[in-house]
């Protein structure tokens, strides 16, 4: 097990290096100059220039290139934002707790009710209940997020004044934010345990159990549960790496200062060091959750467990591939 | 190929026979064709034009003058969710399109290949997938600028990998098909081979993928026009109109409403029907 997960830790780096040719690679060649947004629009040619000299924008692509991979993989410095000239690596150090907070907190909840909410759905298939959760996990999935979270301010914030609408002042500030973000992944569970749970529920298997007279609740999540969770960690592990992504967004709602503010006015100001750090780290982020959720699988099934110790590589190949594409 | 062409439409024609008894499936299908018409048709549902601004009509809510009120340049919100749908709608359904074209060109020459050809296609694959797909996209687009048609590229590359995986492991399952190595003996060039044998028999499960992710791909650019990337003003679209009333959350709450009602009922509809699509398409949940 641990020679798989170094295994995997291994071949991360070079889709990592990777990731960090391509971003830099696109931000080489993107339209509109730093230099000359930054010497402002009455700038003469020559101001530009020697802005351009100072910021190193005049060398040559391989040159930038090759000193980029050096600092960010060799010195883990990925360089000075060239609006503010702060260290892009002291700002990513503050900012990347809170965006972790936003995607694991969501997470967590998206968790501790989509997966019961499922569970309690496919128990009761066909009933009221179970076609109202169906219904609401649709309309759950199909909300933007953002739209989502300024309803929570107009009504939390704005009109009942019992949560702050934006900002980080104090934890309750969170709230709010971590609330719209859970919500997709709490339908998107519950839509997928439920699924699960009914391919499973009628399994003999469960039959034996309740026929040995097992509790109810023991029948359901210590019997069907486990053998229902595979296809539920696939999505959760894709929700998770979906909230990384969609954090940015819910960031500029609340105005909470993570990696996404800091990335999209990055983008907005041609601020490349900025943009090529926060994709780098969030790639190596996503990358470790597509890792972890490979794991979690063997941690459920006995099978793949099997697989990851022993010679069977190929199969287990597969496995791991079939999960990075869910 | 008269043969295949046939079992292809007896594929289909049984499949909308499992839909057409599907309540679920009929009623996503009808918001999202009132959706499509209303976009379609949106001059002559609206007396208003979306793009003309009167200072003196700003900021009224619902009316019966104005269905939807108006917003901070007394444009009518009616009028411009209407117009903003051609934009949503579109861009969601061209983004995956496209992708599904792009898709197509690496699936189909991985999985036929095979050998370095897959090895090489495969892993530029693993590099696109390395970055979750809104951030990819935000940044191809702030690359290639703003505007309908970088948009549609920038969100397509986001759903290249996926779909791409998915056609090369069922071309992979088809490769070795006695028809095929009918067509190989019959000294057919590959592109023939690839075109009119495999792909028609392998592209199933990627559309129906691809389906799937049209509900997913109009979220996503409303998203990308939240933050500022994808169409611009003053030309609506749901998520840029949902950035402008941003300004005035505490004042004119109404402009707010609207357009996150129509991007939730798109998406609503098209995940109804994606999801029988889907069903439909299983065997194991055939009866």
């Amino acid at each position: 097990m641990g020679r798989y997960v170094l295994k995997r830790l291994v071949l991360m780096i070079p889709v990592i290096l990777a990731v960090a040719v391509l971003i830099f690679s696109i931000m080489y060649f993107v339209p509109g100059n730093p230099a000359s947004l930054i010497a402002g629009s009455d700038a003469t040619a020559e101001e530009i220039a020697i802005k351009e000299h100072e910021l190193g924008l005049d060398r040559p692509y391989l040159v930038r290139l090759l000193e980029f991979l050096r600092n960010m993989f060799l010195k883990f410095d990925f360089g000075r934002s060239y609006w503010t000239n702060k260290s892009v690596t002291e700002e990513m150090v503050q900012r990347l707790p809170r965006t972790a907070i936003l995607a694991g907190g969501a997470m967590i909840i998206a968790v501790l009710v989509g997966i019961p909410l499922g569970v309690f759905a496919a128990v009761h298939e066909g009933t009221l209940l179970d076609r109202v959760t169906v219904l609401l996990a649709v309309i759950g999935v199909s909300l933007p997020t953002f739209w989502l979270g300024m309803l929570l301010v107009l009504l939390f914030s704005l009109k009942l004044g019992l949560l702050p609408a934006s900002g980080m002042k104090t934890w309750k500030a969170f709230i709010l934010p971590i609330v719209a973000q859970s919500l997709g992944g709490i339908s998107q569970l519950t839509r997928q345990s439920r699924s699960s749970m009914l391919e499973v529920i009628r399994a003999d298997f469960v039959t034996t159990a309740r026929a040995k007279g097992l509790t109810e609740r023991a029948v359901i999540y210590g019997h069907a549960l486990p053998n229902a969770m595979l296809p539920i960690i696939s999505v959760l592990g894709g929700n998770l790496a979906n909230s990384l992504g969609g954090s940015l967004v819910i960031e500029q709602v609340f105005a909470i200062p993570g990696i996404g503010m800091y990335m999209i006015t990055a983008v907005n100001n041609r601020d490349y060091p900025i943009v090529q750090a926060s994709v780098v780290i969030i790639s190596i982020l996503f990358s470790l959750v597509v890792l972890l959720t490979d794991l979690a699988y063997a941690a459920v099934d006995p099978l793949i467990r099997a697989q990851f110790a022993g010679p069977a590589k190929k199969v287990k190949k597969e496995e791991s591939e079939a999960t990075s594409n869910a | 190929m008269p043969k295949t062409k046939r079992s292809k439409n007896t594929q289909a024609a049984q499949v909308w026979m499992i839909l057409r008894k599907n309540p679920v499936f009929m009623i996503g299908l009808a918001i999202l064709i009132v959706l499509v018409f209303c976009a379609i048709f949106a001059p002559q549902l609206s007396k208003y034009n979306y793009l003309e601004v009167n200072l003196e009509a700003a900021k009224q809510g619902p009316s019966a003058e104005h269905w939807f009120g108006t917003d901070d340049l007394g444009r009518d919100i009616f009028a411009r969710i209407l117009y903003a749908g051609r934009y949503s709608l579109s861009l969601g359904i061209s983004a995956v399109a496209l992708g599904m074209v792009f898709a197509v060109l690496v699936g189909a020459v991985a999985g036929y290949f095979g050998g370095w050809v897959d090895n090489l296609l495969m892993r530029l694959m693993d590099v696109l997938s390395a970055i979750p797909g809104l951030l990819l996209s935000i940044v191809v687009a702030a690359a290639l600028g703003n505007g309908f048609g970088k948009t549609i590229i920038a969100m397509a590359i986001g759903n290249i990998a996926a779909l791409a995986r998915i056609l090369r492991a069922q071309i992979m399952s088809v490769r070795d098909k006695e028809y095929v190595q009918a067509a190989i003996a019959s000294n057919c060039s590959s592109a023939r081979i690839i075109v009119s044998h495999i792909i028609p028999n392998a592209i199933m499960p990627m559309i129906v993928n691809a389906t799937s992710r049209v509900g997913g791909s109009i979220l996503f650019a409303s998203s990308l026009s939240f933050i500022g990337l994808g169409v611009q003003a003053p030309e609506p679209e749901w998520g840029a109109m949902l950035a402008q009333a941003r300004a005035y959350i505490r004042t004119y709450p109404h402009m707010l409403i609207f357009p996150g009602i129509f991007i939730a009922l798109a998406v609503v509809s098209l995940t109804l029907c994606g999801d029988a699509l889907r069903d439909a398409m299983d065997p194991k949940l055939r009866r």
